[in-house]
């Protein structure tokens, strides 16, 4: 049974080939009994660019944590890029996994390994062959504007220069989804605008885009949708919305 | 899996032994000192077994034969001797022959004798394939028509006997001890190695490896660390040896009814044992620990 199939039984008759994110109803509670999130709903249509905000202890990382299948959700309906992640066994998580794209705000980049094979790497786990990232890793150095730096290693790079580096690595493999977690809570103003800038032409061409962050200032000048989570719920969901902050 | 991936992943496991060079003399040295010890005791062991083989292979049972028996009966018997599964070989040892033996011991108040004393002392010497089959060939013999006597040493058979499963036994307990400590050291020294490239694996499952992919890299390292860290002990052990055997022989007289084996008898078993045991240290240290940080 294909997973398309096994979502629509699961949802209820709903199409989730609409949605990129679907979560319904969604709990976690960790192991202390601390509730991390509690009833979330969130529908994300592919080609979308939402952000999620809310402080620190909010629950954003938790959800990336669900997004991602790290965690398993205690109850309600998780469904990513067509997987049901409830159900999902671990041998079929490596193959969900490639069709997401993840930044994180450290960048996560392989320390001993070049900005060719960092992007390489990506292409390595999915099985490419030579030719194909002969090609496609220059591609997309070029389009982060890394094409001249490939041979430098992480650390002779600045923070903005490697977050480009894990963005071209998340997408090489050309991901309907892109999730990316603070991915400029380490960078400066100027980089920070880049690296939205490309986040925004990476949304243009096609692909699902979820920033999380706390930059108020970021998110109200981008105008977006914006996903507020305060205590592990949602409390706000504004088209074209700007940073929700009661405090 | 494509031919490609796992060339990349034996090729990253290769790489991975020059990039983390302190992991990898660590566990090179703790696989090699454990079967450096292990290379000593089988040394001895094989050693000691085979002054023990030795030793039981002079162990005869004699038997004589009823008064009058014909030279038929006394072959028949024979024949009946070379067919049994017990029988490593046996001699036949005439009156003739048993006397000029004794009279040999006796030297001159054997010329007093002008008729052969041992006359019914024909017999045949019988040499086991194994002592621990002694009491089942006696009970046998015992029922032979012909047979009026058999001769046998109780007390030689069991203690050699006893000494060979002593030997297992021992032998078996420090496999089985070492094996246990190399496993303990290797999997803390993998360990050390991984808390290092924790942050890699995680990357790895991030972007969608498969459990194999992250792991195969690991596990061909711990192989190709654990044939290294056996072969450096056994081109040691061989050369010391030597060494040793040639100075007790040289140094020692009063060692000299020791016989040593030559090398080649012992390394022809010892050197694909150790690189097999290598082999498994590094595959199961390296599995296992990998295992543990696979839950991302």
């Amino acid at each position: 049974m294909s997973e398309t199939k096994k979502r629509r039984r699961d949802a209820e008759g709903v199409d989730m080939s609409e949605y990129a994110i679907y979560l319904e109803n969604v709990s976690k509670t960790f192991s202390d009994g601390v509730p991390a999130l509690s009833d979330i709903n969130l529908k994300v249509k592919h080609g979308e660019f939402v952000f999620i905000v809310g402080v620190s202890g909010a629950g954003k990382s938790t959800l990336i944590k669900l997004l991602l299948r790290e965690l398993k959700a205690d109850s309600g309906i998780v469904n990513v890029n067509g997987y049901n992640l409830m159900t999902i066994k671990h041998n079929r998580i490596p193959k969900f996994r490639r069709t997401l794209g993840v930044v994180f705000q450290d960048f996560r980049l392989l320390k001993d390994r070049n900005v060719y094979e960092n992007v390489a790497f990506a292409q390595r786990i999915a099985q490419k062959s030579e030719r194909e990232i002969r090609r496609n890793v220059p591609a997309m150095l070029s389009l982060v504007g890394l094409a001249g730096k490939y041979k430098a290693r992480p650390k002779q790079l600045a923070g903005g220069e490697q977050q480009r580096v894990a963005l071209a690595r998340a997408l090489v493999n050309q991901p309907k989804l892109l999730l990316a977690d603070e991915p400029t809570g380490n960078l400066d103003l100027y980089n920070t605008e880049e690296i939205m800038r490309l986040l925004e032409t990476i949304n243009e061409n096609g692909t699902t885009v979820v920033v999380v962050t706390h930059n108020d200032k970021l998110v109200n000048e981008m105008k977006k949708r914006v996903v507020t989570i305060k205590q592990g719920m949602i409390v706000s969901d504004a088209q074209e919305g700007g940073y929700f902050d009661e405090d | 899996m494509k031919i490609r991936t796992f060339l990349y992943t034996v090729e990253q496991g290769v790489i991975g032994i020059f990039k983390n060079k302190w992991f990898t003399v660590a566990t090179v040295a703790t696989i090699s000192a454990c079967l450096f010890v292990f290379g000593i005791f089988f040394a001895i062991a094989f050693n000691v077994e085979n002054i023990v083989h030795s030793a039981e292979e002079n162990v005869s049972v004699t038997i004589f034969f009823d008064e009058g028996i014909s030279d038929e009966r006394i072959a028949e018997i024979g024949d009946m001797l070379g067919r049994r599964e017990e029988v490593y070989k046996y001699d036949f040892v005439s009156a003739d022959d048993a006397w000029a033996e004794f009279s040999q011991q006796l030297g001159e108040y054997a010329e007093g004798f002008t008729e052969n004393p041992l006359a019914n002392s024909a017999n045949y010497q019988i040499y086991l394939k194994d002592v621990k089959m002694q009491n089942q060939l006696v009970n046998y013999l015992e029922g032979v028509e012909g047979v009026r006597k058999v001769n046998k040493s109780d007390f030689t058979a069991e203690t050699l006997s006893g000494v060979n499963m002593v030997l297992i036994y021992v032998f078996v307990g420090i496999i089985v001890i070492l094996f246990a400590v190399s496993i303990f050291l290797i999997s803390n020294t993998v360990t050390m190695g991984i808390s290092v490239r924790k942050e890699e694996i995680t990357i790895m499952k991030y972007i969608g490896a498969t459990d194999f992919f992250v792991r195969a890299p690991f596990v061909f390292e711990g192989i190709i660390l654990g044939i290294i860290g056996s072969i450096i002990p056994m081109g040691l052990l061989y050369y010391l040896y030597i060494l040793a055997t040639d100075l007790i022989k040289s140094k020692f007289a009063f060692l000299s009814f020791l016989t040593f084996l030559p090398p080649m008898n012992i390394f022809a078993y010892l050197f694909p044992f150790s690189v097999l045991i290598g082999v498994g240290i590094g595959f199961i240290g390296s599995f296992f620990t990998v295992h543990k940080h696979l839950r991302v």
